[in-house]
């Protein structure tokens, strides 16, 4: 059986668990799944088509120089911008990292895009500051900007060059 | 969300000037948005199944009384605990920040929940995992989460 399938299989069984032992927090489970797959469906379609084109558009060179290993300063700035502008959970940023990969981002400037998005995303923030007010919102991202770049900074240092290259590899074949 | 309508928007201008541009590259980037697509699906759909599950025992109300009455670090730690094996949407995630804090819930468990919620992923680690290996992915969510934990006290500290 594919390999991909178990984890999806796993979960499910977990669902017929709970409509066998509790079945109200099995239609809970139900309602919160179904609303999920809405929120996906509406959120990963632009994401993935825009992900083809840069693919097929942003020659790696391109690529390479502005968000390369070399690149410094300002390809952790783009990173960081374009993982602050994304839409949608944090497993969509995965499959962009991927790419960006491909294409030759360097992997200090990929773990900056990844806490990008989980963090520092505009639309995110904008909610913040409505619900929390402007001190709160303010300081966690005061606070939270130099976490991404230590929390990038760490793991691109504890990281040997072979292990990167295993995961750079992997994105070559997707 | 205002955010989804302007990466269509964005994705619309895009997939039309490549199609002006050339019809055969646009057609190979539309197959490859599928195919990763298709490759990450089975993913997706588990870490969606997951996050029901986990929901229908960690319900809005029951993460409210937690972060709202437990005071003292023990709090802070259950709050951080909470936000990193949950996944809420923003929209969920900040009113119910915003109800518990004019009831009167400490800075800091609220800066903890926030902060691990956004940082950590533990629902969404079998993706992380497929792309970046274990190695990489246990160290960043668990280096996220200690500093999930000391961004809420000096958050805390700052606003108190």
């Amino acid at each position: 059986m594919n390999r991909k399938l178990l984890f999806p299989l796993a979960a499910a069984a977990g669902y017929l668990a709970l409509a066998i032992f509790d079945l109200s927090r099995f239609f809970t489970a139900v309602d919160t799944a179904f609303y999920g797959t809405l929120e996906m469906l509406a959120v990963i379609p632009p994401i993935f088509i825009l992900l083809g084109l840069l693919d097929v558009w942003v020659p790696k060179e391109i690529m390479v120089k502005y968000m390369g290993e070399g690149s410094g300063i300002t390809g952790g700035i783009i990173a960081f911008f374009i993982g602050s502008a994304a839409a949608g959970p944090l497993y969509g940023a995965f499959p962009v990292a991927s790419v960006l990969m491909k294409k030759g981002a360097g992997f200090f400037n990929i773990l900056i895009f990844i806490g990008a998005w989980s963090t520092t995303k505009i639309p995110m923030f904008l909610f913040e500051l409505q619900a929390l007010g402007a001190a709160f919102a303010l300081t966690r991202l005061a606070v939270n900007i130099p976490g991404i770049i230590i929390i990038a900074k760490l793991i691109h240092t504890l990281l040997s060059p072979a292990a990167v290259d295993e995961i750079y590899r992997a994105s070559e074949l997707r | 969300m205002i955010s989804t309508i302007i990466f269509y928007i964005l994705a619309s201008a895009a997939l039309i000037s490549s199609l002006a541009a050339d019809r055969t590259k646009t057609r190979k980037a539309l197959q490859m948005a599928w195919k990763s697509f298709v490759n990450i699906a089975p993913s997706f759909v588990g870490v969606i199944l997951l996050v029901g599950i986990m929901l229908a025992f960690l319900s809005p109300e029951f993460i409210s009384r937690i972060i709202g009455e437990e005071s003292g670090a023990a709090g802070v730690l259950l709050a951080s605990v909470v936000g990193a094996v949950t996944l809420i949407p923003g929209f969920i995630a900040f009113p119910t920040a915003s109800l518990l804090l004019h009831s009167g819930a400490g800075l800091t468990p609220i800066a903890a929940f926030i902060s691990s919620l956004m940082m950590v992923g533990v629902m969404t680690l079998p993706v992380e995992i497929e792309y970046f290996g274990t190695r990489v992915s246990i160290s960043r969510n668990t280096a996220a989460y200690l500093f999930s934990l000391a961004a809420a006290f000096i958050i805390g500290a700052v606003l108190s």
